[in-house]
């Protein structure tokens, strides 16, 4: 009965088409649109989960995301030295600088200013140069998208020099870093140096990065050093997801993307589910025709489910593959542009628009069934 | 003529033969109070097996709903369906389904075919319907196919074939399974004069077979000639047998 079911469903060639695009129409928008979504808040958190080393982020309990500084008292870092359980501690300058060009043109900077000790947090991939070259005087390492940005066109060398805040720098290294939000390039440099390139405030400290001690469980050293500080502090991931659940409820960004994703599922089922509904239609006189002949109505349940699994496991496997070309053929396009491409295919996403894809073929066929098992078998001689 | 004497008759000449359907008291109504229509009256009829039987009226008279009674797919209102010495009242849901499956052939005035299988794989069905391989039942069907003279058309899609040629691919799979109960609604009605020739003198020569009850429901009088049996219907009772003598394979 299998085979004759797929016949069905393949000679029927018209409807067979417009369910399988209706399915993979959903499928390529519902993970594209997610998968764009994912993205960008990974890219929030970048420059959180690119410093590596440090399993702990201190800072001011008036911090609500990464890009929400107030910057503490130097001394801060002492206070967390202090606190029992923790390894070592270092300080961390993030912010913004303006740089000024010989072309005259300014660009904003992310600076991050990392220990000048220990250098921890230096980048890890490094494409020209080394984070040790940050002990040269005026050295900073730029990412390698934000070069392209800065430098458009324009072969990849060290030792290009530009100015902030009337301090001379000099492009010691280039490496790779996560892309970014706000898109800005991403500079290195030394905690002391970045003080310097930063505009003047009283205070310069935004984070304190922590190791807990081993076999202290980094969560508990947190806690303890909210006691004892009186500051925020968390691991890395909480870090990560508190700065993306701080977007997502004040943006209008999850609803925008949930209502391009909602509306990919909506009318990707209707195209699918009202097609298959008649396409069942087409062929209800041959369904009775096979009731007649001695087909039970658990075989006909059957060959529906069957003939809307294939159309939503194609539809599914073309919608995704839709939407994975789509995406790298976006990060072809942008490969020298220097902007970065804000597509991240978390594994939820397929996994949630297989779900989608299995709920609009299952729907769909139910609602079909309906009609074909409601057949009386003596309307074949009608 | 009065139900009495029809009875008798029929009942007369039973005796000779298998009974393969035996009807008693059928009524069938449908719809409630002022909708209410009174399709069969109290039937009794007696299908003999190896004959052909036709059952004819003018429209509406209620052939339809009789062979829709006698083939399992519609219940009686009241009265007795005895069919291949199974009576219909204590076969139920899957076994009833089965029951139509293994022993029933059907053919439709309208065909039914599937659109998307090919003539062998449509005369297959009844085969794969009771659990043979696709293979091995596409065969079969396809000397069949040979036996009601489309062997040259197995691998043809109905859309390809006459309306003539898609009523013999229908017939070859009402025979597929060999059924001992062939039912037939108005199988020429959807045909010119040639071809319902053609496809009733086909049934006369391969369908009828000792063993197999062939019904026929037509209201083309054209075909009578073709029936050992003419069982005529009005107002939902039937009116009157008569027999007739058909030379084998006319
Ligand atoms: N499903 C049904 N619902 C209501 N009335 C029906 C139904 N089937 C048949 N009838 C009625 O029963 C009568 C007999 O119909 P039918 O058996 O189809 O006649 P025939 O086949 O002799 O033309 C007609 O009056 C018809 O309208
Ligand atoms: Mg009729």
């Amino acid at each position: 009965m299998n085979w004759i079911a797929l016949k069905m469903l393949t000679g029927n060639r018209a409807k067979y088409y417009a369910i399988v695009f209706g399915v993979s129409f959903a499928v390529m928008l519902m993970s594209q649109q997610a998968a764009i979504f994912a993205g960008l808040m990974r890219n929030m958190t970048s420059q959180i989960r690119d410093i590596q080393g440090a399993d702990i982020w201190a800072m001011d309990p008036s911090v609500e995301f990464v890009d929400d500084l107030t910057p503490m008292d130097d001394q801060a870092v002492m206070e967390v030295r202090s606190v029992p359980g923790v390894a070592w501690a270092i300080k961390l300058y993030y912010g913004k600088a303006r740089a000024q060009f010989q072309e005259g043109n300014f660009k904003q900077f992310i600076v991050l200013g990392i220990d000048d000790q220990t250098l921890v947090g230096a980048p890890t991939q490094m494409k020209l140069g080394s984070a040790t070259d940050l002990r040269k005087p005026d050295g900073i390492i730029l990412d390698e998208n934000g070069y392209r940005y800065l430098f458009p066109g324009q072969p990849i060398r060290l030792g290009r020099v530009f100015e902030m805040n009337d301090r001379r720098a000099e492009i010691v290294g280039i490496c790779k870093a996560s892309p970014t939000f706000q898109t800005f390039p991403v500079s290195y440099t030394t905690y002391s140096r970045a003080v310097r390139y930063a505009a003047q405030e009283r205070n310069t400290l935004s984070f304190v990065l922590a190791k807990a001690e081993e076999n202290r469980d980094p969560k508990e050293v947190c806690r303890r050093i909210e006691e004892q500080t009186g500051l925020t502090a968390m691991p890395q991931d909480d870090f990560s997801w508190k700065t993306m659940s701080y977007y997502m409820r004040r943006t209008g960004i999850p609803v925008n993307f949930g209502i391009t994703v909602l509306l990919g599922f909506i009318i990707g089922a209707s195209i699918a589910g009202q097609t298959f509904y008649l396409f069942t239609i087409d062929n209800l006189k041959h369904f009775g025709t096979l009731k007649a002949m001695g087909v039970g109505n658990l075989r006909i349940v059957g060959m529906v489910m069957l003939q809307g699994s294939v159309v939503g496991v194609l539809g599914y496997a073309i919608g995704l593959g839709m939407a994975s070309g789509f995406s790298d053929t976006m990060k072809w396009l942008l490969r020298d542009s220097g902007l970065p491409s804000a597509d991240f295919m978390a594994w939820p996403i397929p996994l949630g628009t297989a779900a989608a894809a299995g709920l609009i073929v299952f729907a769909s066929a139910l609602f079909s069934l309906r009609r074909v098992l409601a057949l009386e078998p003596a309307s074949v001689f009608r | 003529m009065n139900r009495m004497t029809v009875q008798s008759i029929a009942s007369a000449t039973a005796t000779s033969l298998a009974r393969a359907v035996v009807c008693r008291g059928v009524t069938k109504d449908f719809g409630e109070g002022d909708t209410r229509v009174q399709a069969l009256r109290g039937v009794n009829l007696d299908v003999l097996g190896g004959e052909m039987t036709l059952l004819v009226g003018e429209s509406g008279c209620g052939k339809t709903t009789l062979i829709s009674i006698v083939a399992g797919l519609l219940d009686p209102t009241a009265g007795e369906v005895t069919v291949l010495g199974q009576s219909l009242r204590h076969l139920r849901g899957r076994r009833l389904v089965q029951f139509r499956g293994q022993h029933i052939g059907f053919v439709f005035q309208q065909y039914n075919l599937l659109p998307a299988l090919t003539a062998a794989e449509n005369a297959a069905v009844p085969l794969i319907i009771s659990g043979r391989k696709r293979a091995e039942a596409v065969a079969k069907a396809r000397t069949v196919l040979e036996a009601v003279g489309l062997g040259s058309k197995v691998n043809s899609l109905p859309s390809q074939l006459s309306g003539g040629q898609q009523q013999r691919v229908a017939i070859a799979r009402a025979l597929v399974h060999e059924p001992k109960l062939l039912v037939c609604d108005e199988p020429t009605a959807a045909l010119d004069a040639h071809s319902g020739q053609t496809v009733m003198q086909l049934l006369r020569r391969v369908a009828v077979q000792p063993g197999r009850a062939v019904i026929v429901v037509t209201h083309d009088n054209r075909v009578f000639g073709y029936g050992d049996r003419i069982v005529h219907m009005s107002d939902g009772t039937i009116e009157r047998v008569e027999e007739q003598t058909v030379a084998r394979g006319s």
